[in-house]
């Protein structure tokens, strides 16, 4: 067993309700933060965990902190990013389900770190249920006095909103979701001006992810060394990952980084290996942006190394021969399922998604989508496979935000790695649309060269 | 048509707003037009969306362009109980195609239309988040998930007796 740090409580009956939730140890750390620090310790104390953002970019927190401008007189603000909607990525999901006081707690520790009264969660407007949880979860930390004015005596004020989206990926890109949350169209904003300096209603705010705000309650409570201690490297602490598709449990896992990915598949502790007994294909590690690997890539580096489910191990190789952990969206795919048609559904996905103010994206997602929806149904031709990788190319890095790179990486990883499934798609139009390409040699032993 | 909020609604609006700063109740038009949507048939008319626009005291247009952009806002009238079935690649590779097949044929509709005697509306979506749980679909508030045929016909069967009792 690993470590666990967020869901080591998920398991005790009736942990949602406060009652239960304090007798078990929470809100530790709001008294630890309030009374025996102050907001430029807990930075610190954030800084040294080497906590990275949890969203999917893994940008160092304490570092992301550090940045917000602290003008006279000028309110400053928190928001927690809720909008999960990156495909295979339920983990924040789960978290606000089932332990919404640890959410709760890690807020109102951060926003007296960044001098933050009134803080907003923005959540995706199809996680109701969960809005309702998260409501009735404020309601009781209030009546407790964990929130509201004068907390613990301190002075310190804070006040927690719940704001649902209406169904838009686009916004949980940051400046995005600022825009929705002033009740705007979800368009991202051009940076600089960060929302450090200029966020929400052009005051200083700092947008973090659910898991990344649930970590600073175990940073407070055992120090930032300790927690650095945990994991690898640059990947410290522990993170969750939410495991879907073709394998026998798909659902959320704590891991402590530290673990390979081949044990993260097979072992009963986690997805508990492949179902129906079939061939590993292919994975997408990190939430459909991240680049798909063939299982040999997955399971060994390029030079024959173990990879790991961490930040570094799983972006070895660059995009050539690697992917990234991004938001921990674990999509496993098995022998029978055919890379052309995944790959058409993201493209669809992204098409839909795009807001449309750049033309790069707005257009390349909607060509990407139809080249690739005329080769899944036995129309295509070989050169579409190389119009394909040259549309993707041309929205990669031409994009006001990164909804454009995340449409054409999965689009370019796809050809990369499985050209001769496309090409096999496209010779034979007919046997095509009745049977799959099937595993061929994706889950061949690398040969390093000598 | 006329709308207009009763009083359990209108406080719930001016709970909304009240989150916000002063001079800042633009913000609360996400939750406003959830709130306008779920009161009356389900979808947003344009009577409806000016009625929004008057009580936040912003521009029409304001509000159309935002109710546009986002997904889960209706513009044409639904039926009773929209099925949003998801179809993105998780799904997918858990069998959505033959969820959504078996739907259309139970209902005899298509995707993004209604049933003659208006219970159910079929919405494909993009992923919703339970891709550890797929097939899914939201009926409303709540998601539906591990579909399978039997249950999609017990879920109809379930939805079309709220209605005829």
């Amino acid at each position: 067993m690993g470590v666990k740090l967020l869901l080591d409580k998920a398991n005790v009956p009736g942990i949602r309700t406060y009652e239960v939730y304090r007798r078990e140890g929470g809100y530790r750390s709001v008294e630890k933060a309030l009374k025996e620090m102050n907001p430029e310790s807990i930075v610190e104390e954030v800084k040294k965990s080497g906590l990275r953002g949890r969203g999917g970019a893994g940008f160092p927190t304490g570092m992301k902190w550090s940045f917000i401008a602290k003008p006279e007189g000028v309110p400053r603000h928190l928001v927690c990013n809720a909008d999960e909607s990156e495909p295979g990525t339920f983990k924040d999901r789960y978290l606000m389900e089932f332990i919404p006081h640890l959410l709760l707690e890690g807020l109102i520790v951060s926003s007296f770190a960044l001098g933050a009264n009134d803080t907003y969660i923005y959540i995706r407007g199809e996680y109701a249920w969960i809005t309702d949880i998260l409501e009735e979860a404020i309601h009781e930390a209030k009546a407790n006095g964990w929130l509201g004015k004068n907390i613990l005596g301190t002075g310190f004020e804070c006040n927690i909103h719940v704001q649902r989206g209406a169904g838009a990926y686009i916004c949980g890109e940051e400046t995005a979701l600022i825009e929705s949350l002033e009740g705007k169209r979800g368009n991202p904003r051009i940076k600089p001006p960060f929302p450090a300096i200029q966020g929400l209603w052009q005051r200083p705010t700092v947008v973090n992810n659910v898991e990344t705000l649930a970590a600073i309650v175990p940073i407070i409570n055992m120090g930032g060394e300790e927690y650095a201690k945990i994991g690898v490297g640059r990947s410290t602490g522990t993170k969750l990952i939410s495991a879907c598709g073709n394998i026998n449990k798909p659902g959320v896992y704590e891991i402590d980084m530290t673990i390979s990915v081949e044990e993260f598949i097979y072992s009963d502790e986690y997805c508990g290996g492949i179902k129906g007994g079939k061939q590993l294909k292919a994975c997408i590690p990190g939430g459909s942006s991240v680049p798909i690997l063939p299982a040999n890539l997955l399971l060994k580096t390029a030079t024959g190394e173990t990879r790991y489910m961490n930040y570094e191990s799983l972006s070895d190789g660059g995009f050539a021969t690697g992917s990234m952990l991004g938001s921990g969206g674990f999509i496993v795919l098995d022998e029978d399922q055919c890379i052309v048609k995944n790959t058409l559904t993201l493209a669809r996905f992204y098409r839909h998604e795009s807001c449309g103010q750049c033309s790069p994206c707005r257009e390349g997602t909607g060509w990407m989508e139809k080249i690739l929806h005329k080769i899944e149904h036995g129309h295509g031709s070989i050169a579409d496979i190389d119009l394909l990788w040259d549309i993707q190319r041309k929205i990669e890095g031409n994009t006001i935000c990164p909804l454009g790179d995340a449409a054409a990486w999965p689009v370019a990883a796809a050809i990369r790695h499985f050209r001769d499934e496309f090409e096999w798609h496209i010779n034979n139009p007919v046997l095509s649309q009745t049977s799959n390409f099937g595993l061929q040699h994706y889950a061949d032993p690398i040969h390093v060269p000598a | 048509m006329t709308y207009t909020f009763n009083e359990t609604q209108m406080a719930e609006l001016n709970r909304l707003v009240a989150r916000y700063p002063e001079g800042k109740q633009k913000s609360a038009l996400l939750p406003a037009l959830h709130l306008a949507q779920d009161s009356f048939d389900g979808w947003l008319p344009t009577e409806l969306m000016d009625y929004i626009a008057s009580l936040l005291k912003i521009e029409p247009i304001e509000v159309y362009e935002v109710a546009s952009f986002y997904s889960m806002f209706n513009l044409k009238p639904v039926g009773k109980f929209i099925f949003e079935v998801c179809q993105t690649g998780p799904c997918m590779i858990s069998g959505s195609d033959d969820i959504i097949g078996y739907i259309q044929e139970k209902l005899a509709i298509k995707p993004g239309e209604t049933t003659k005697d208006g219970v159910f509306t079929l919405k494909l979506v993009e992923c919703l988040g339970a891709c550890g749980y797929a097939p899914m679909m939201q009926v409303g508030k709540i998601f539906r998930e591990h579909l399978t045929k039997e249950k999609v016909d017990s879920i109809i069967a379930e939805y079309r007796a709220t209605v005829t009792n």
